[in-house]
């Protein structure tokens, strides 16, 4: 029993392409992304799939998981928005920018709402502190100068 | 080479070395943890942080190339100040609780602490805690302790050849885990607990049960496998507390396999026979060693007189010392009998005659690294030589071709350059494919009997790539496993073997099967040209048999057979460490020290000559092996018993035992008729014998009993098309029929089979009934459905 679809493979091996035949482990950064955007969240199973795909021992493969943030261990809420609290953020408004999603969504970080709506993570530096407070919906939509205005009508957009 | 300077003292290293090579060499210690010599660099602890001269800050020393004209100083204020700080960084987060914890006294992090640590914390916040996992029934966890220095996740992917832990999380969360939950069930496992410079991996059987100073370190060999790894025995109190490596490059490096390891757990076993014991009117009595003795002497003298000596059996293992088996060789000879044999598993002796000398390695273990191309030949190779394993393991990494021709596609954890997997009586044909491929490839013929026999095979692809990895290169190896060994055509084997070796221009050699076969073989302890090999002894009972050390229902190829023939026996001697089925079948039971309780000398595969003395007193009333039978030869008035002493032992099997020996060793033989049989109807037996039950001392070992090797040994595995025939749900029964004898067992889908074979072990008591069977009929066991009381 597969849990990837054919199309996750297909991109997985496209992304095989750019590494020698055998160094596949190379393509697990891209795979566990691939996995993840089919799945909402890397299960187990979905992990072990990934190692014998890339014919890599599972820790192995759970080691990259668990390193980077944007790989969600759990289920998440439809939009997970990942707020930036590193220091230069911090400085210019983003720990304020959570504390005001926080507030108005109800939740702590790593929470999720009760409707399954959102998520709220904490993230490290996105290379954008210029823009702080900065935010990530999503893992791919980035949102820069996160005002409180800015922040309302963003959860609007999701919500519907 | 480079020329530099450590703490002023000038040293010349080669090329690609590093500092804390070349400090080694001068005998500057620079502190560590993460640096390991057999391991990659991960230079990731910083503890060995130096002083390098025009260096803008400390250098680690584990991964810093040394270069010409550098000019280090590892330990100068400047170096300390750095190294004290990396250690203040270390103990932030690791408990200070030395007393509680299993590694105190023998912790790399303790000793270092003392000399580069504070006298007190300047910490005050919380620390961090990490939850234990469970990584199986050897490997005991505290996690908490752990410095992250990733020994144990480099020891699995680099040496075990299985990553089967990792380090989960990143900075602060850092964890070293296996992977959800996984036990780690590599069958060199056991040496992460030495490799872990803290407390947070240590031995679980040993856990808390002894502190290192109060035990002693003693040398010793390992009885198990062919290579005897070389032994430190701790012991507290005349009881053997823990078993740890002796580092010997040439042997086993700075490794144990588990077996090794762990087997010791067995020597405290409750089934320890201390008192000789007589049956008397089928009654079990404890009595002196003189009456029972007596009894001995008597009894053999009694069948001697009445049906001569030959009607005297000796079945001897061959895990026991060289010793032993030389006096119980000159006893059973002395009484004028032939009839000894160490190799109970050996179904096939047509060939002995035409054997040359003592099968064995063929080269020194250290030297397989240096073939190009090997081809080994039914061998359950990860399992029977962990160690031999990894030889292979890490000469394929620099490009040795390992070729295989096994009844099973093991995963042997390494780069496998071609393999031939057939079913067990396809093995013969399969090697003569390779032969004759070979042949063809060198241009040179064939010798006779295997131009004959092969005339009509036809060669498969995978003999062919075989065929043309060992004719390319030049430094090249054939080696016969056990499973070969056991084999029912093991002299066709052999000598196809052979003639592989001779048309590739390379050596052949035997991975041994046992820690004596090859010093058993040397004294003799093998029938000859007129006694009776072990399955002679079986299938033409004798009046009276010595079983010495084995247990021949386990220990014997056809234990089922070989118990009958000991039943029907008038008397039947056993010495042994353990009480076992003899109690059902001998009327004496004398109890004899096992290798930790007796000096001794293994000789390995390789055929060095390794000596040890006890390192405990013999328990209870048992005593060595060799001065039982020095006295019983006295008693029986034999010529050549008179020994004050081992040494006197020694020198009456040779006053050179390393010259002895390697005069004997020769893996030549000549003219044997092949026999290549054609595939029989029916399902296959692939009947191994599990790494955890290949003698009586590692069956007693409960915490290897518990590991996954262990339980899946008792199990059946089944080739796909078996097991999908059957039509069976995992971890259903089936039963096992051959003629009519029958067992059930838990069933496998065991992919790694070749179709129409099932895997059904030797030496287990859950296989007896099945003796030698190679050939199985297989039934679903109805399943058995509970009706009623379903909503309870
Ligand atoms: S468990 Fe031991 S060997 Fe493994 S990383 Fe931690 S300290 Fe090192
Ligand atoms: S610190 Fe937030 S983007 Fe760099
Ligand atoms: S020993 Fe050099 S960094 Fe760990």
């Amino acid at each position: 029993m597969s849990l990837l679809s054919a199309l996750a493979k297909q991109k997985i091996d496209r992304e095989l392409t750019k590494y020698p035949a055998d160094q596949k482990q190379s393509a697990c950064m891209s795979a566990l992304a691939i996995a993840q955007d089919e799945h909402g969240w890397l299960s187990n199973e979905l992990m072990d799939e990934v190692a014998q795909y890339l014919g890599m021992a599972p820790v192995a493969v759970y080691e990259v998981a668990t390193f980077y943030n944007m790989y969600n261990l759990k289920p998440t809420g439809k939009h997970k928005v990942t707020v930036c609290t590193n220091l230069p953020c911090a400085l210019s408004g983003g720990v304020d920018a959570a504390e005001y999603l926080k507030h108005k969504l109800g939740i702590d970080f790593r929470e999720t709402t009760a409707d399954g709506q959102f998520t709220l993570m904490e993230g490290e530096c996105m290379g954008a502190c210029g823009d702080a407070p900065v935010l990530l919906v999503n893992n791919k939509r980035m949102c820069s100068f996160m005002s409180k205005e800015k922040l309302d009508q963003l959860v609007e957009e999701l919500k519907k | 080479m480079i020329k530099l300077e450590i703490d002023g003292k000038a040293v010349e290293v080669e090329n690609g070395s590093t500092v804390m090579e070349a400090a080694n060499k001068v005998g500057s210690f620079i502190p560590h943890f993460c640096y390991h010599k057999k391991l990659s660099i991960a230079a990731n602890c910083r503890m060995c942080l130096v002083q390098v001269e025009k260096a803008p800050k400390p250098l680690p020393a584990c991964a810093t190339p040394a270069t010409e004209g550098m000019k280090v100083q590892t330990a100068s204020q400047y170096a300390k100040t750095a190294q004290q700080g990396v250690m203040e960084f270390l103990l932030i987060n690791h408990p200070l609780d030395c007393p509680i914890c299993d590694q105190g006294g023998e912790c790399q992090l303790q000793d270092l602490a003392v000399g580069y640590g504070g006298s007190a914390s300047r910490y005050q916040e919380e620390k961090r805690v990490v939850v234990n996992k469970n990584l199986g029934p050897l490997i005991s966890t505290d996690m908490t302790r752990c410095i992250h220095c990733t020994r144990c996740v480099r020891f699995g992917q680099e040496i075990a050849g299985v990553m089967e832990l990792g380090m989960a999380g990143r900075g602060e969360h850092s964890e070293i885990l296996s992977f959800v939950g996984r036990t780690v069930d590599s069958e060199l496992s056991g040496n992460v607990i030495d490799l872990c410079p803290v407390g947070a991996l240590t031995s679980k059987p040993f856990r808390y049960s002894a502190r290192t100073w109060e035990l002693s370190r003693r040398k010793s060999v390992s009885p198990h496998d062919g290579l005897g790894s070389n032994l430190v025995v701790q012991v507290k109190v005349d009881k053997v507390m823990r078993v740890l490596p002796r580092e010997n490059e040439a042997i086993n490096e700075c490794w144990l396999s588990d077996k090794d390891r762990f087997a010791y757990e067995g020597l405290n076993s409750a089934e320890r026979l201390t008192k000789p014991m007589l049956k008397q009117d089928g009654k079990w009595t404890e009595v002196e060693w003189n009456v029972a003795l007596d009894y001995v002497a008597h009894a053999l003298a009694n069948i001697r007189n009445e049906h001569g000596a030959d009607a005297i059996g000796a079945l001897a293992s061959p895990h026991q010392t060289l010793e032993e088996l030389h006096l119980l060789n000159k006893l059973v000879r002395g009484m004028g009998s032939n009839n000894i044999d160490t190799r109970l598993r050996q179904l096939d002796t047509r060939a002995d005659g035409q054997v040359k000398g003592v099968r064995w390695l063929g080269m020194k273990v250290a030297d397989l690294a240096a073939l190009q191309s090997v081809l080994v030949v039914g061998s359950t190779l990860r399992k029977d030589h962990p160690l031999l394993a990894n030889r292979f393991r890490q000469a394929a990494k620099r490009g040795q071709q390992v070729n295989v021709l096994h009844v099973a596609d093991d995963d042997l954890l390494m780069n496998v350059a071609n393999r031939l997997i057939v079913k067990p009586s396809q093995m013969a044909d399969a090697l003569a494919q390779v032969a004759k491929a070979l042949a063809a490839l060198k241009s040179q013929p064939l010798s006779k009997s295997v131009a004959d026999a092969t005339a009509n095979i036809r060669v498969s692809d995978a003999a062919q790539a075989i065929a043309k990895s060992l004719a390319d290169k030049e430094k090249v190896g054939i080696f016969v496993g056990n499973f070969a060994e056991h084999h029912p055509e093991f002299s066709t084997l052999y000598a196809l073997a052979q003639e592989v070796a001779r048309l590739a221009g390379g050596t052949l050699g035997f991975l041994g099967e046992a820690a004596n076969s090859v010093g058993a073989a040397a004294v003799g302890a093998v029938p000859g040209s007129k006694g009776l090999c072990a399955q002679g002894m079986k299938s033409q009972p004798r009046k009276a048999y010595i079983v010495f050390g084995a247990e021949p229902d386990l220990d014997a190829a056809d234990g089922e057979a070989t118990l009958a023939a000991l039943y029907t026996a008038e008397t039947v001697i056993a010495f042994s460490a353990f009480k076992h089925a003899a109690s059902r079948y001998a009327d004496v039971l004398l109890p004899i020290a096992p290798f930790t309780e007796t000096a001794g000398t293994f000789v390995n595969t390789e055929g060095t000559v390794q000596s040890f003395n006890g390192v405990v007193k013999p328990l209870g009333d048992a005593r060595p092996g060799w001065k039982v039978l020095r006295v019983l030869g006295n008693l029986m008035k034999l010529d050549g018993f008179e020994f004050n002493s081992i040494e006197d032992v020694r020198a009456d099997i040779a006053a050179d035992l390393q010259g002895f020996v390697a005069g004997k060793l020769n893996n030549a033989i000549g003219e044997v008729t092949m026999n290549l049989a054609p595939a029989t109807a029916g399902v296959e037996r692939i009947a191994e014998v599990p790494l955890y039950a290949a003698d009586p001392l590692v069956r007693r070992a409960p915490s290897l009993q518990k590991t996954a090797d262990a339980k899946r040994a008792a199990t059946a595995g089944l080739a796909p098309d078996v097991y999908d025939n059957l039509k069976l749900v995992d971890g259903q029964s089936v039963r096992i029929k051959a003629g009519a004898a029958e067992v059930n067992l838990p069933a496998r889908r065991d992919p790694t089979l070749p179709a129409g074979t099932a895997r059904v072990a030797l030496a287990l008591p859950e296989t007896l009934a099945l003796g030698a069977a190679t050939t199985l009929t297989l039934e679903m066991l109805p399943v058995a459905v509970t009706i009623g009381h379903a909503a309870e």
